[in-house]
């Protein structure tokens, strides 16, 4: 019975259509996000064992089946910040791209760069 | 100190971008030195650890005294020691040339540059360093989150390759993570050491086969390797110079080193075809990486499609997996690493003092000398020329081929080299040859970009007339322990 990993595979699944198919990059963005929210649920299920309660000692009970294993926790509490900061980064990124060009649009964008580009080269300056 | 010698490297790098910010309050100007002397002390602890490597062997140092597996390992071992020589090396000299009159991109951000650059450098040392493959993908984003924002730092349509950079390097990021995390699941734990024990009794495991190709997926997108090097040309050709010098000569070998780690140390997935399928991705990234090379009249652009091909060439040589083979493809990360980082600091200084990067604008030759000489030297080595570095990290990557019977891949190897060739004659006869551009200065680049660049091909040359005794001492035992 292991049907909670379908939906983390599931949800993986659905991250990477998502940045694939949208043509938006706030929504590949929110693929991303989905991504590795599904891997950590990846790992949260590896941690799960069947009648085992959460790992802070009960007292009297000192057996490692009656507790669920804490280090996949751990891991993902290193996992989840790491998630943060990059879309921290990406949403940064997003705001100044749409400063420069007006829009999220990866058509839009690519052929405004391509304007640009078409230009007399000029001293490097800082569009935003 | 000498006890410390494993970590030392990247607790340098990481204090001094922890002072850079809180300095350049006081001094905008002492961001630099301050930089430059904090991952120049690194690169010395470095050579420090292959002193110690060499005379005492391979160095486990167990963090804040927790014995593995339960605590975080780091091993100074001649694989590591000798990668960490090549990024923290590589690195110095590629800060040395953003100094004073270089960093004209830069002229708001400067102090910010430095602190993210040696962010970036202590995520790629502590990639090198860790002996702990959830430890490993900590300092992979450390590294990789830097990097996104110092490629988006040059604007315009550097931000929209940023992006693409964040979004492809998350899911190679998250594919090693998901790999990890099966390989966890099926040993319990996530030392090296321990899961190299563990791992020949799972050999047949659905677990260790998705692992091993997660990890490889993962890490070969994050080392550019084709078909998956859809964020490198973008990145590398519209991030600013100084990031230009930086990151494309070391941030690909950093995860071209961890995939050796893991896949040839601790998975050895002697019954998956995973390793003959890095050599094949390997073959075709090195033609198709240099076709696309030659077709391009942006300078940054080649340069950056020569990072395509060259890139395969390592995972040729990693995938082939025999000692020859691997002694070249480590030799090529030391070649690539310098020549790819004297290229691009080359090109970013003709493109300061001329009109733009295209070929075309680029006729600075016989204005700046110096620069024209270094480029000359750095191209020879990548076409492979005797005697300098690129000849004799290719003829051990030919040698290994042969030594291995895939005729296919000899073949690869060769037409590569030609087409480096081409490629390299099309930039060195534009430099040398085409009409300089008016109103470009005609002045030899700034001396901090001189300094550098001549130490860089310097250690190119000495690197080719030397290579016999790093091979010998250091990368016959690097691969001895493979497969």
């Amino acid at each position: 019975m292991n049907y909670p990993y379908w939906v983390a595979i599931g949800l993986l699944m659905l991250g990477l259509y998502t940045m694939i198919a949208h043509r938006n990059l706030l929504k590949k963005l929110i693929g991303m996000a989905i991504f590795q929210t599904a891997i950590i649920l990846f790992f949260m299920l590896i941690s799960v064992k069947r009648g085992a309660t959460l790992p802070i000692v009960v007292a009297g009970v000192i057996d490692a089946r009656a507790y669920m294993n804490p280090l996949p926790h751990v891991l993902m509490l290193t996992a989840i910040v790491v998630a943060v900061a990059t879309t921290g980064m990406a949403l940064a990124i997003l705001i100044r791209l749409h400063a420069a060009y007006g829009s999220l649009e990866e058509d839009v964008i690519a052929e405004r760069v391509a304007a640009d580009a078409a230009r007399p080269p000029s001293p490097p300056s800082d569009r935003s | 100190m000498r006890g410390h010698l494993p970590v030392l490297p990247l607790l340098l790098t990481l204090t001094g971008a922890l002072l850079v910010p809180i300095v350049a309050v006081i001094s905008r100007r002492a961001a630099w030195p301050l930089a430059l002397a904090a991952s120049g002390a690194a690169a010395l602890a470095a050579l420090g650890g292959v002193v110690e490597v060499l005379a005492h062997g391979t160095r486990r140092y167990p963090v804040g005294g927790w014995a593995p597996p339960w605590g975080i390992e780091v091993v100074l071992d001649p694989l590591s020691a000798f990668t960490a020589v090549v990024v923290a090396g590589v690195g110095t000299l590629s800060l040395i040339t953003s100094g004073p009159g270089a960093a004209s991109a830069y002229r708001r951000g400067t102090p910010g540059f430095y602190a993210l650059a040696l962010i970036a450098l202590t995520g790629f040392l502590g990639m090198i360093a860790s002996g702990d493959l959830f430890n490993v993908f900590v300092f992979l984003e450390i590294a990789a989150i830097s990097s996104y924002a110092l490629v988006g730092s040059g604007g315009g349509p550097a931000l929209a390759a940023a992006f693409r950079y964040v979004v492809l390097g998350t899911v190679g990021a998250s594919f090693y993570l998901l790999g990890v995390g099966f390989l966890y699941t099926l040993t319990g734990t996530l030392n090296m050491a321990d899961l190299a024990q563990r791992l020949p009794a799972h050999a047949g495991s659905p677990l260790f086969v998705g692992g091993a190709l997660f990890i490889t997926v993962g890490l070969a997108l994050k080392m550019g390797l084709f078909p998956l090097h859809g964020w490198l040309p973008d990145a590398y050709t519209y991030a600013p110079a100084p990031v230009a010098a930086l990151l494309p000569a070391v941030a690909t070998k950093a995860a071209a080193y961890a995939l050796a780690r893991t896949l040839l140390y601790v998975l050895r997935p002697t019954e998956l075809p995973v390793t003959a399928m890095l050599a094949w991705a390997g073959g075709a990234a090195i033609i198709v990486g240099a076709v696309l090379a030659l077709r391009q009249d942006d300078a940054r652009r080649l340069l950056a499609y020569s990072s395509v091909s060259q890139m395969g060439y390592i995972a040729l040589g990693l995938g082939l997996a025999n000692p020859t083979a691997l002694a070249g493809a480590y030799l090529h990360i030391l070649n690539h690493a310098m020549m790819k980082a004297a290229l691009f600091i080359g090109v970013g200084a003709l493109v300061l003092r001329g009109r733009g990067p295209g070929l075309a604008a680029l006729g600075l030759g016989r204005e700046m000398p110096v620069t024209g000489t270094c480029m000359v030297v750095a191209a020879l080595s990548m076409v492979g020329v005797p005697p300098v570095g690129g000849f004799f990290s290719k003829w051990y990557l030919l040698q290994g081929a042969l030594e291995a019977r895939q005729p296919v891949l000899v073949i690869a190897i060769l037409v590569g080299s030609l087409l480096a060739l081409v490629y390299m004659y099309r930039l060195t006869e534009a430099v040398w040859f085409g009409e300089s551009p008016p109103g470009a200065a005609r002045a030899e680049a700034p001396w901090a970009v001189l300094i550098g660049l001549v130490a860089l091909a310097v250690a190119i040359i000495a690197a080719g007339l030397g290579n016999s005794a790093i091979v010998a001492r250091l990368l016959v035992p690097a691969a001895a322990g493979a497969l």
